[in-house]
């Protein structure tokens, strides 16, 4: 048979073309940073930069289970996957940070029972309480309609694109790599939210004004993402990090860019709290629910192998 | 019985009301989002392949669609989305008077040729 007839025996056959490459992003699924050289760049203190990558992994980690939740329960099968694809993105950009912030300092993760195989990414995932996750309220507030959902999402991933693009010029080669990478996925789940965001605003009456009434929800969080906490201006010092006060110019101008299309005003609303709260370890109370969920099986199971 | 409502026994499954139950049976169905066929080509194909079909409320979305579903594993590097009903179809009913024809016309196969040895790739 020539490749020709391959391509017709199974259309997955002639698509994937004997690339197995596929199955896994980078060379080795065990170890996220397989191959990749973990030093410290001078300059930089270790501490910082585990610090800092946990803000950054645990926001996509807490957002990517929110996301999540939709599997099954999205309006359409299609939105069902894009929704679950966009976690699946979070998630990976997770443990890549994640397991930066063990390599860099291994006191930030939890110890675990003497001869316990799960990684350091998945300890630090799985077995931290609530007061050591460094992620950001707005993401783990629960989902709300898909309209909700969608206005917190574009503000979301249009903060974070913004933040990923300056730091793939991070000083430290490897929060570069996963900046870069993750530049990518993000455009996506900004263009997706964008769409949604403008048909949902200029579809029916009934959209509209669920889509009015999820942005109000959402806007007054948004604002704990441009809060700068000690952590991150030492990391912009350091110059391998990204102080997300000098985000909010570049993030508002492509929000503003959505609402005119969308025909929407910008909300009248004033932030909610003042300092930061997540990034301190101050979570809401429904983070309490989501990190059971999520770390319950591989809490019963601390020698589990997965 | 005093609760005013027929009951009787339905499939075994004991008594059901009959009346009054939501069914959707006679209301107008929810309109749908139009079906797409979904064409991908992959890395290495030269033709665009039929992956299967979605529904989308516009062209833009049917490919944002089909991006999600059909090329998660990196299966692709150029989709076409096709309005299902755009496309024109041959009717199973004139399966003979279309193909058969065709069957028993070997000599429209270049099989009859003597293929000399040092003549490669044929």
């Amino acid at each position: 048979m020539d490749d020709l007839d391959l391509d017709h025996e199974s259309v997955y056959d002639g698509l994937l073309g004997g690339d197995a490459s596929q199955w896994a992003f980078g060379t080795d699924f065990e170890d996220p940073l397989a191959g990749v050289d973990t030093t410290i760049p001078a300059g930089v203190e270790a501490g910082v930069l585990a610090a800092y990558c946990l803000m950054l992994g645990d926001d996509a980690l807490i957002y990517a289970h929110r996301l999540s939740e939709w599997t099954s329960n999205a309006p359409d099968l299609e939105d069902d996957i894009a929704l679950a694809n966009i976690a699946l993105d979070l998630l990976g950009q997770a443990r890549l940070l994640l397991a930066r912030a063990a390599a860099a300092d291994m006191s930030v993760v939890p110890v675990l029972p003497e001869g316990s195989p799960v990684p350091p990414e998945d300890a630090l995932a799985f077995f931290r309480d609530e007061r050591a996750f460094r992620n950001v309220g707005y993401v783990e507030a629960l989902n709300g309609d898909f309209a909700v959902t969608i206005a917190r999402l574009l503000l979301f991933s249009t903060h974070r694109l913004a933040l990923l693009q300056r730091l793939a010029a991070s000083l430290d080669p490897v929060l570069s790599a996963i900046a870069a990478k993750g530049v990518k996925e993000v455009t996506y789940h900004r263009d997706y939210a964008g769409r949604w965001f403008v048909t949902l605003a200029r579809g029916t009456e009934e959209s509209r004004r669920r889509l009015i009434a999820g942005l109000r929800t959402v806007w007054p969080t948004y604002a704990e993402l441009s809060r700068s906490t000690e952590v991150e201006t030492q990391a912009a010092e350091q110059g391998f990090g990204v102080d997300p006060a000098t985000l909010s110019v570049e993030a508002d101008e492509i929000i503003d860019h959505v609402l005119r299309a969308a025909g929407i005003e910008r909300p009248d609303l004033a932030a909610s709290g003042t300092g930061p709260m997540g990034r301190n370890g101050r979570h809401t109370e429904v983070m309490g629910r989501l990190l059971a969920e999520m770390q319950v099986v591989a809490r019963a199971h601390p020698m589990g192998k997965w | 019985m005093t609760t005013g409502q027929d009951f009787s026994a339905g499939g075994g499954h004991g008594a059901v009301p009959l009346e009054g139950v939501p069914t959707g049976l006679g209301q107008p169905p929810k309109p749908e989002w139009p079906l797409y066929e979904i064409f991908v080509r992959g890395k290495r194909g030269l033709n665009h392949v039929h992956v299967g079909s979605l529904h989308a409320a516009d062209d833009e979305m049917a490919v944002r669609h089909a991006r999600d579903v059909y090329t998660r594993r990196n299966e692709g590097v150029s989709i076409w989305a096709v309005r299902a009903d755009l496309i024109v179809a041959s009717s199973p009913d004139e399966k003979d008077p279309l193909f058969a024809p065709a069957g028993d016309k070997v000599y429209r196969h270049p099989t009859f040729y003597d293929i000399p040895d040092n003549v490669p790739h044929m």
